[in-house]
């Protein structure tokens, strides 16, 4: 089933689809164990001439092993959750790049803070749709919106985050391999919110420099 | 016939039409009037479902009704060209669609089903009571749904259509009206309105609950002897009635956002989006396991009759129930793992769910404890109530991925937990199907049909996997929840193909309900006439006519055992009801 998952472009994403699988195979087991029991019993205990049931309340035995067991799994789980999910939204790297995302009915807007590196002042830039960003260095995204509750999906980096109006809202992410990649928006913001994307585009760090040039010319 | 047993007859009589059939006070046709009601929800959110799976499958093709009007007609300003301009889904209407199809399902079929009609049906008369504590009370708690229930089919008809913010009306979405694009805002006012009045309905029904099942147990019913269904709607009441008020509060502060100008979810004045979240995931998530209590104690119930055994671990799942009521309240920030909440909380609320996972893998294993060793048979209740433990294993498993917060940052918002919630939700209904093919006999004092309700079985179980098992296929995928087509993104368009073979899997789910339908209808007249017991169960209501009489029992029944005793060494035969007094025999006979 796994096998459906968008390649994975991104330094977390192996990390995000380590614990996928993980929870695949365990559930997995469990389901299988599960559905086979259920037959076997269906099968086997159907009802038979002369073959009374067993006349039985349960077994304290049991209920402990199968309280305990999923238990130990679970906290487990949530254990090994809890490193990756802290790594990639709670402790965020200082960035090589930082965008502002304003999102809104039914767009984004990537702000750039331009060459003097500090948003709101003259030089910055605004790019509707287009994200643009190096391969290998750590993009900060600041994220706004105008109006409705948006949310930032880049299906190959495995990112996700809403923009909540009222907040700004710090995402990061570092792109492993240049191309060009879907940006949906993830929360329902009204009629349009089918079709409300935008592209990231991941160049190489001399394309990047070339792209900044271009967008940026020397003064 | 007993003197008293025609006296409660001759008061039965007098009752005129109106009284008995409408403002009815007895808790059965108060059940029934809930059925009723439930079941033809049941068929407005499914066609919702259908018009829903028919845009995602061809999008932006005109509906197969297109060809029934004229020309004229589709240019002519009715409310049907309007809505769907030339047959055609818009997307406003298609944020309609799976807005009402979930709030339907949710708050008009599931819980009135469970909780008003077989809540309402079973209670009293599996703990020996006559009728429910606050009968009036009852009746009023009907009749306050009613207006619930027009006014959101009415809202499909107001001017820009009903609510299209989702079933979770995420503000400043649904708080400010120009928001959501239609030409009026009274699709979103209505659904605030028609909710607000369904947690009135549900409050009297609550409390009424509770206070029957605390007080008017007959002599002998101790708190163990309790059949499971009785101690989930006893719980469920519970959940009601502590967390439906959070939401009516909510429903009331996003409506005066709304209509009046203050700001409780808006930023602009000082308000805060996230404040509705955690209000409505409050409520949201007891909800949750108010919907799937009750099918767990149908599946209880059901399983033991047919398997002739007692339940494995009667007081592990009666703990399981009441472990799952007190942690469905701190479970709900699961929902917000990516609502931009400090993600701090974030780990915490996956511990909590995870372990609220393990009272529900509890009862799964009793389930199976419950089979081991049995004498099985396989109705059309028993095929239903097999159907939910194994679709409730499935929801449970894919449960998991979300409570971990990285796979959640993936999947969240994507077909997965539209997959997940159908498992869950949708698979609810095979415990609604379960029980009323297990208690029609005593409400309708018929049969259902055996070969159409195995067909209808079948077909529902095959069809509802192949609809909504390659939904995790799709999420997996990346695809997105909620959008109208999915055709607008380049990564999607390899995924199409799944979503045709979901659609027409879908449209063959619905189109087998027809099976029960027709069941249903014919057995309420001409069915086989069912006998005082024709499952050889234990519990109280079988020890009632079938129909029960106003009153439901002929004489006050006394209750010495509890209700699961199957195959006891105690009797001969494999059943021993909770009413029945066995003499002691065998002197210094350990049973």
């Amino acid at each position: 089933m796994l096998s459906w998952l968008p390649e994975g472009v991104s330094t977390y994403a192996r990390d995000i689809d380590l614990v996928f699988y993980v929870i695949y195979y365990i559930t997995g087991f469990v389901f299988v164990l599960v559905t086979v029991l259920l037959v076997w019993f269906l099968i086997k205990y159907r009802r038979q001439e002369g073959r009374p049931a067993v006349y039985s309340h349960g077994n304290t035995m049991l209920e402990l092993v199968w309280t305990i067991v999923p238990a130990m799994v679970f906290i487990t789980l949530s254990l090994v959750s809890q490193s990756t999910w802290a790594r990639i939204k709670a402790f965020a790297p200082p960035g090589d790049v930082e965008v502002r995302v304003v999102a809104k009915q039914f767009g984004w807007e990537f702000h750039y803070p331009g060459p003097d590196g500090r948003f709101d002042t003259e030089d910055d830039k605004m790019f509707e749709g287009e994200l643009h960003v190096p391969v290998n260095k750590v993009v900060r995204l600041y994220l706004r919106s105008q109006d409705v509750i948006h949310s930032v999906f880049i299906p190959n980096v495995r990112l996700k985050q809403d923009a909540v109006p009222g907040r700004e809202i710090l995402a990061w992410f570092e792109a492993t391999k240049p191309g060009r990649y879907e940006i949906p928006c993830a929360e329902l913001c009204g009629p349009g919110h089918s079709g409300m994307k935008g592209w990231l585009t991941v160049l190489s760090a001399e394309e990047y420099r070339q792209w900044v040039e271009a967008q940026w010319p020397a003064s | 016939m007993s003197e008293a047993g025609a006296a409660v007859h001759a008061e039965h009589e007098r009752e005129g039409f109106v009284r008995h059939y409408i403002f009815s006070k007895d808790h059965k046709m108060i059940g029934r009037q809930f059925l009723f009601a439930g079941l033809v929800m049941l068929i407005v959110g499914g066609l919702l479902a259908m018009m829903i799976r028919w845009q995602l499958g061809w999008p932006e093709t005109p509906l197969p009704i297109t060809g029934l009007f004229s020309e004229e007609f589709w240019d002519g300003d009715s409310w049907l060209a309007q809505t769907l301009p030339y047959g055609t889904i818009t997307s406003e209407f298609y944020n309609a669609l799976f807005s009402m199809h979930a709030t339907i399902m949710i708050f008009f079929v599931v819980v009135p089903i469970m909780v008003g009609a077989f809540g309402n049906f079973l209670v009293p008369i599996m703990i020996g009571a006559r009728d429910m504590a606050f009968p009036t009370l009852n009746m009023l708690s009907f009749w306050t749904a009613v207006p619930a229930y027009i006014l959101i089919l009415l809202s499909f008809f107001v001017p820009g259509g009903a609510a299209a913010a989702g079933w979770t009306s995420y503000s400043p979405l649904a708080a400010v009206p120009d928001y959501l694009g239609v030409a009026g805002p009274w699709g979103v006012n209505l659904w605030c309105i028609s909710l607000i009045i369904l947690g009135f309905s549900s409050l009297m029904g609550s409390i009424n609950y509770i206070t029957t099942i605390v007080n008017m147990r007959a002599p002998g019913m101790t708190w163990f002897r309790l059949p499971l269904i009785v101690w989930a709607i006893f719980i469920v009441s519970i959940l009601l009635l502590l967390a439906f008020p959070v939401l009516t509060a909510a429903l009331g502060m996003l409506l005066f956002d709304r209509l009046f100008g203050t700001h409780f979810f808006l930023p602009e004045g000082g308000g805060d989006p996230l404040l509705w979240q955690h209000l409505f995931w409050f409520f949201g998530h007891p909800e949750v396991y108010i919907l799937v209590l009750p099918a767990m104690g149908v599946t209880s119930e059901i399983l033991p009759v047919f398997a002739r055994k007692p339940i494995f671990g009667y007081r592990a799942m009666v703990y399981s129930m009441i472990a799952i009521a007190f942690l469905s309240w701190i479970v709900w920030g699961h929902h917000m793992f990516q609502s931009g909440m400090d993600p701090a909380l974030g780990t915490a609320f996956t511990l909590t769910t995870m372990i609220i996972a393990v009272p529900s893998a509890i009862k799964t294993f009793n389930w199976l404890g419950t089979l081991w060793g049995g004498s099985i048979r396989f109705p059309t209740p028993m095929l239903f109530a097999l159907g939910f433990v194994f679709l409730f294993t499935i929801g449970g498993l894919s449960g998991i991925f979300m409570a971990s917060t990285p796979v959640d940052i993936f999947i969240h918002d994507t077909y997965y937990i539209v997959a997940h919630i159908h498992y869950v939700v949708a698979g609810i209904i095979f415990g609604i199907f379960a029980a009323i093919y297990y208690w029609f006999p005593k409400m309708f004092g018929r049969m259902l049909n055996e070969t159409l309700g195995k067909i209808h079985f079948f077909l529902t179980f095959v069809f509802f996997n192949l609809t909504f098992f390659p939904m995790h296929f799709l999420g997996v995928g990346g695809h997105m929840r909620r959008i109208y087509n999915p055709l607008h993104y380049e990564f999607l368009e390899p995924l199409q193909g799944i979503n045709v073979f979901i659609s027409v899997m879908a449209l063959c789910l619905g189109a087998s309900q027809l099976f029960f339908l027709a069941n249903f209808l014919w057995s309420l007249f001409f069915g086989r006439r069912a006998s005082e017991n024709p499952w050889q169960a234990n519990t109280l209501e079988w020890t009632a006519p079938s129909p029960p009489p106003h009153g439901n029992f002929l004489t006050a029944p006394v209750v010495y055992r509890g209700p699961y005793e199957y195959s006891s060494p105690e009797v001969a035969e494999d059943w021993l009801p909770q009413t029945r007094r066995v003499e002691v025999a065998s002197a210094g006979g350990h049973g």
